[in-house]
């Protein structure tokens, strides 16, 4: 493997009729959609709507049933493909190394692939972990760490390998409305400074239509809107207005 | 069942054509190495004390009041080194050392951090497998010459104390020089190499394929521990048949 280079632009995404059972239960229904290179493209939908599932699927960590995945046209189960294309995930979990410290799971991709001596891998960790607003923390344990900090840990790790794609999911799931805007403006930088292809799977909201160049939605399985944030605001499908505009109703003396 | 096997036996093929990296993850074999003698020495020393001292026990009365004594020292020397030792301290070592590995790859696999890896395209088996095995298929033969010797030791030591057998030390060490050959050692050790590398294969096994939250983890752990030892005492018969002289 290559060292990975600074001037690069992300890849195009093509997903075609994909479809994953689980013990006999299909969970992605036939999913087709295209993302751009350097594109921000959210998918959203309701918990268990096979989201990440989806994800899962473009990274390679799971095989589907039926259809494709094809990255700048070939598909990611040719040979070299995966080698060929840099790509990193951001776990909902962060899914640091919790045996490792901060600065060891940041620059694990490149220590392991003996990309770069030691002391320049310190020093690229060192700028990474500036980038996410995490300087000086690379003698920490993960369990030291916030969630927010873990998922800014979890971005940092995935920059070192300067992908073309990178993957979030639920980047914003257990955090505190401060942390989320932090992390929504991290994958908005990320993307401007290097053109990465982004695809971010969420339930956050405000996250999506902040972030989003455009939106699917996904529900049981299928794709029921797609288009730019605008587009999807006033899609008239009761399902995708019930998710956009789902609210806590106070409940009146009426109907206790 | 089957399917586990044939999962097990892929595991250690794959882990086997991954030797060649193990220069590569050195530092990492010699942290487990070291996890793997620093958790067991203590416990392998009272054990295997015990386990030579508890043989001479229940042998040396029935031999002594037979005028039978003089050949205590190998017959504790030889059951020690060619049964006990090897099968006792794999037992205590799967327990030990199996449920760690199950446990800890099996949280890496729970919490992503395995799907982590692969998305930075380093290789589990590389990263977190090969050096384990390795470790172990070290660590424990040297466990076991360890528990060898100091059940001897227990032996030599409960056969002069005891007031029913009372057989010199030099007397018992006699007898086990001319009864028990390096070839029993060997045999004994070459015994635990293979046990260890059923414990690696069979907890980093459990490890990979745990699902769930904790409870997942504790069924992964408790099964990398009672497999390791039904295995072991099912390759103890056929090893012994194999190395019978």
């Amino acid at each position: 493997m290559s060292a990975p280079d600074s001037n690069h632009d992300g890849v195009g995404v093509e997903v075609r009729g994909l479809r994953k059972s689980f013990n006999g239960q299909e969970v992605l229904k036939g999913l087709d959609f295209k993302v751009e290179p350097g594109e921000i493209f959210v998918i959203m939908g309701p918990s268990g709507s096979g989201k990440s599932v989806l994800l899962k699927q473009v990274i390679g960590l799971e095989l589907p049933d039926e259809g494709e995945i094809l990255i700048n046209g070939e598909s990611i189960q040719s040979p070299d493909v995966m080698e060929k294309h840099r790509m990193a995930m951001v776990f909902q979990s962060g899914a640091l190394l919790n045996s490792l410290t901060v600065g060891e799971n940041v620059g694990l991709y490149l220590s392991e692939h003996r990309l770069k001596p030691p002391e320049e891998i310190g020093r690229i960790v060192a700028e990474n972990l500036e980038v996410v607003g995490l300087k000086g923390t690379e003698e920490k344990m993960p369990s030291e760490l916030s969630g927010g900090m873990k998922k800014r840990v979890a971005i940092a790790r995935a920059l070192i390998v300067e992908p073309e794609l990178i993957l979030y999911d639920e980047p914003t799931s257990e955090l505190d409305p401060v942390s989320a805007v932090v992390i929504g403006e991290e994958i908005l930088k990320l993307n401007k400074r290097t053109h990465v292809t982004s695809i971010v799977v969420s339930h956050d909201r405000e996250l999506a239509f902040g972030v989003a160049d455009r939106i699917a939605v996904i529900n049981d399985g299928r794709i029921v809107a797609i288009g730019t944030p605008e587009e999807v605001k006033n899609n008239a499908d009761p399902m995708v207005q019930g998710f956009l505009r789902a609210d806590i109703k106070r409940p009146t003396k009426n109907n206790l | 069942m089957f399917e586990n096997i044939g999962e097990m036996l892929v595991l250690f093929w794959r882990t086997l054509m991954a030797l060649p990296m193990t220069w590569r993850q050195r530092h990492k074999v010699f942290e487990q190495f070291f996890e793997i003698g620093n958790a067991s020495l203590l416990m392998v020393c009272i054990l295997s004390f015990f386990i030579g001292g508890e043989t001479a026990l229940q042998t040396g009365p029935f031999l002594a009041e037979r005028s039978f004594g003089g050949y205590l020292g190998g017959i504790v020397g030889y059951s020690v080194c060619r049964e006990l030792a090897p099968i006792l301290m794999a037992i205590l070592i799967a327990g030990r050392i199996g449920s760690a590995m199950a446990a800890e790859i099996g949280s890496m696999r729970v919490y992503q951090e395995i799907d982590a890896l692969r998305t930075m395209n380093i290789n589990p088996i590389h990263y977190l497998i090969l050096p384990r095995l390795v470790a172990i298929a070290i660590a424990l033969p040297m466990l076991v010459l360890f528990a060898i010797l100091v059940g001897w030791v227990g032996g030599a030591v409960v056969s002069a104390a005891n007031n029913r057998i009372d057989i010199p030390i030099q007397a018992f060490f006699k007898n086990l020089q001319e009864v028990v050959q390096f070839r029993d050692v060997g045999n004994g050790l070459f015994k635990s190499f293979c046990f260890a590398l059923i414990i690696g294969v069979v907890s980093c096994h459990q490890g990979l394929v745990t699902i769930g939250g904790p409870r997942g983890i504790g069924r992964s752990v408790t099964k990398a521990v009672v497999n390791s030892i039904v295995l072991i005492i099912i390759f103890d018969y056929i090893l012994t048949r194999v190395l019978l002289k």
